[in-house]
């Protein structure tokens, strides 16, 4: 049996994550001392390093703000690639596989798990560990990739999306942008807030609806 | 291959204009009638409030047609290699029971009367030798005066919200001055008038336009329709295109049409049911084959057919099937695949100084403008301007993933690291964008027909588009680009451009709007059309072809054109065809 590969993280925002394991059962990972030890179904405990490096150039926690690494940005790219998603199970996959305009998009065959294979490659194994400059200068010579896009594309959606997905740990990055979740209703407010922040502490979906929600990258198949 | 029972009428397609036909034909004859659809069922309203998840829903798009089992081929012309759109991009097909009538984003306007006989009116306007060579615009073989009874019973169905601007001729400030003559007002008020489209509404007055609340199904308030079937007022929760409704506020083919049909007797719904073929010999057809969930192939006999599946596998059918003579672009010989038409749209994005609340709203929320719709002003047509386009902005509903990272241009040079994340986080919620919805006419050069390379999961060629814009688009674009400008001027925008538009190129990338039209138009003659004006096809009179599929050219959002036709041709089909089966023209 293949070794269960775990990235360990600081508790200090991600201390009440959600996450599911490999079987599908939602456990509620706890750590000691400080950190929490969550299980990969994608990335092996190197890559994730990287990844986790990587994202923190795209979306770095400064004086701004939090950013990728306090929203666990990393394990919702895990689950992505380890789902339907990363698999292509969605995509038109049959050839010929053709060169075209762009017009036409990615027309590729590798599907986003082998793109991020490749693209961790091409950061080198040493990038985890590199000063942050030069993470950016490693980061800014493959900005153009199809690889970089997708990592910052998912480095926003790892923000922002429902914590579900295994970012966004603890609603940190509604709260970031003032965001206040999936309501159900803003039928008293709608015409009321001409211009005005409409300031609420956020809600997940599961909050909002009373059960969990399981996302799609939780499909099988 | 197995075989089922003989019905009277099988529907391909579980989606508005299939439900539509089915609740017409079981509520007022006793004709048996089966829907296949081939996704699955419609989940419930509790469902659908588990659906409110912008990643899997509005990105991954997990309720649309899943495109490993097929998709389209694209290339600019023909003498271009077609390719696969291999993801999502410039249309958006749903899948399962009420189809993309479920994620709808809910704008149920009307065509202008001159639409219907489009081909006569620029012609007429314009001069045949001025008009481009390669144009086919076309009549539709019936008027808008023929449909207007129809367009009201389907905004009765919905439930629509508006404002009239011509009743019965009579024009009426702070409705669409510009469109047809309505037999009656809207069936509901309008939303809300809320903080971008009210600085919309007083831009566009300043600048001497007439602004109207958008027509929407999306509910304003409790709502009984005709059929009995009734429905909430909107919460503007904001998740509306791309989701189903959870308090079945926006009209839906679920919550509107299926419920009066569920326990009809002489209705059946079956899902997970792939049409494959339609089955004919002698001009008559005699059923259809499809694969069930199970991968079993069957057969089902009828009496007569109707294909009310979207636009691109309607065609698909009609091809596959081998009914009807495919288009020749270059002796402009042939009907089937003629004619295809998406939507043409032009955006301004504007930057505001204070917050939106851009996450609350509904999709038709907002303020629209119709005085570049139809003919353009004197100096716009004197450029070769032949039709425009309705300018609108709305308060949709947009998540936080989609709106992080709108910035006026020039404030950053990086599109990530911390420069990028302080001005996103500054400009976070600060933008608007002003829209437009534009004809778009046909052309000789663009159009359907089968891919000799790409084939579906059961190995059925892909339908190919050969699909670009041309000059009149450009300018087109050009012209309404420069109007939403203005408007964006005077809303006060810190920050104003034009986006990308239509490009130099059409992009199947590119979201346009789930609207592809024609392939099996409608007309007055066979040696111009697919199907006549009551949406019977000419050569096979038992198959029915419903749906945007059949517009000659595509004016704006189609869907309640659509159904307008859709009661129209089921009106033909139990009052004439039922008694007398046979050509109705």
């Amino acid at each position: 049996m293949k070794r269960r590969e775990l990235i360990t993280l600081s508790a200090k925002s991600l201390g009440g994550l959600l996450v599911y394991s490999l079987a599908g059962d939602p456990i509620r990972v706890r750590g000691n001392e400080g950190t929490v030890e969550v299980p990969l179904r994608f990335f092996t405990a190197a890559e994730a390093r990287i990844i986790l490096a990587a994202c923190d150039r795209i979306f770095p926690s400064d004086e701004n703000g939090p950013g990728a690494k306090e929203a666990g940005v990393v394990i919702y790219i895990d689950r992505q690639l380890a789902g339907p998603y990363g698999r292509d199970r969605y995509r038109y996959t049959k050839g010929p596989f053709v060169e075209s305009v762009l017009e036409h998009g990615y027309q590729g065959k590798a599907n986003p798990q082998e793109i991020y294979r490749e693209g961790i490659g091409g950061l080198g194994g040493d990038f985890a560990d590199l000063a942050p400059l030069a993470q950016n200068e490693r980061l800014r010579g493959i900005e153009t990739s199809g690889f970089f896009r997708m990592l910052r594309t998912h480095t926003i959606q790892g923000m922002f999306s429902d914590p579900m997905h295994g970012g966004n740990a603890n609603l940190i990055g509604w709260q970031l942008v003032g965001y206040p979740g999936p309501l159900m209703s803003y039928r008293d407010e709608i015409g009321k807030f001409s211009g005005q922040p409409f300031s609420r502490a956020p809600m997940s979906l599961e909050q909002v609806i009373g059960r969990p929600v399981r996302g799609w990258e939780e499909e099988k198949g | 291959m197995e075989r089922q029972k003989r019905v009277d009428v099988v529907i391909v397609g579980g989606g508005w204009t299939g439900l539509l036909m089915a609740k017409e034909i079981t509520t007022r004859t006793s004709l048996s009638v089966v829907v296949l659809e081939r996704g699955g069922p419609a989940p419930d309203g509790d469902g659908y409030a588990a659906q409110m998840d912008e990643l899997d829903y509005n990105i991954r798009l997990r309720t649309m047609q899943n495109l490993a089992d097929e998709t389209v081929t694209h290339r600019h012309s023909a003498s271009d290699r077609a390719v696969p759109m291999r993801q999502y991009g410039s249309f958006q097909a749903g899948s399962g029971v009420g189809g993309s009538g479920e994620h709808w984003t809910g704008v149920s306007t009307r065509f202008l009367p001159e639409e219907f006989i489009l081909g006569t009116h620029l012609r007429e306007k314009f001069g045949a030798k001025t008009l481009p060579e390669n144009l086919v615009a076309q009549d539709w073989g019936f008027t808008y005066d023929e449909l207007e009874p129809h367009y009201w019973r389907a905004e009765q169905m919905m439930g629509v919200c508006g404002k009239a601007g011509n009743l019965q001729g009579q024009k009426i400030e702070g409705g669409n001055i510009h469109e047809g003559p309505r037999s009656h007002e809207y069936p509901n008020p309008p939303h809300p008038v809320t903080y971008v489209p009210s600085l919309f509404r007083s831009a566009a007055i300043e600048l001497g336009y007439h602004p109207f609340p958008i027509p929407t199904a999306t509910l304003s308030q409790a709502y009984r329709n005709p059929d009995g079937v009734a429905r909430g007022g909107c919460f503007y929760c904001g998740y509306c295109s791309r989701h189903g409704c959870m308090v079945g506020a926006k009209a839906q083919p679920s919550t509107t049409l299926l419920p009066l049909l569920v326990n009809r007797k002489n209705f059946h719904l079956r899902t997970g049911c792939w049409v494959r073929r339609v089955i004919h010999k002698n001009g008559k057809a005699e059923g259809v084959t499809y694969m069930d969930a199970a991968g079993k192939e069957i057969l089902q006999p009828a009496d007569s057919v109707v294909l009310a599946s979207w636009t691109i596998n309607n065609v698909r059918l009609l091809f596959s099937s081998k009914i009807g003579e495919p288009y020749d672009p270059v002796a402009g010989k042939g009907t089937l695949g003629k004619n295809l038409t998406h939507q043409v749209s032009q955006s301004v994005q504007l930057f505001l100084d204070k917050p939106l609340n851009s996450f609350m709203g509904t999709g038709g929320l907002g303020m629209a403008i119709g005085d570049f719709a139809g003919d353009p002003p004197e100096s716009d047509a004197a450029a070769g301007v032949l039709r425009g386009g309705t300018i609108q902005t709305t308060n949709a509903g947009e998540g936080p993933i989609s709106s992080f990272g709108k910035i006026p241009p020039g404030e950053v040079t990086s599109n990530w690291g911390s420069e990028w994340k302080k001005a996103a986080l500054r400009w976070h919620d600060k933008e608007a964008t002003i829209a437009s919805r534009d004809m778009h006419l046909p052309y000789r050069q663009n159009y359907m027909d089968l891919d000799p390379t790409y084939t579906d999961k059961y190995g059925d060629p892909l339908l190919r588009l050969t699909l670009d814009w041309t000059d009149h688009e450009r300018r087109q674009t050009a012209m309404l680009a420069k109007i939403e400008l203005a408007l964006a001027k005077a809303m006060g925008a810190k920050a104003a451009r034009a986006t990308e538009g239509i490009g130099s190129r059409y992009s199947a990338t590119t979201y346009q709007g789930t609207h592809i039209q024609g392939g099996a138009i409608t007309g007055d003659s066979p040696e111009r059309s697919v199907v006549n004006p009551w949406l019977q096809h000419w050569r096979v009179p038992n198959l029915w072809v419903v749906g945007g599929t059949t517009f000659p050219q595509n004016e704006s959002t189609p869907t309640l054109t659509i159904l307008a036709m859709t009661y129209r041709a089921a009106d033909a089909f139990v009052d004439r065809y039922a008694k007398h089966p046979g050509a109705l023209a």
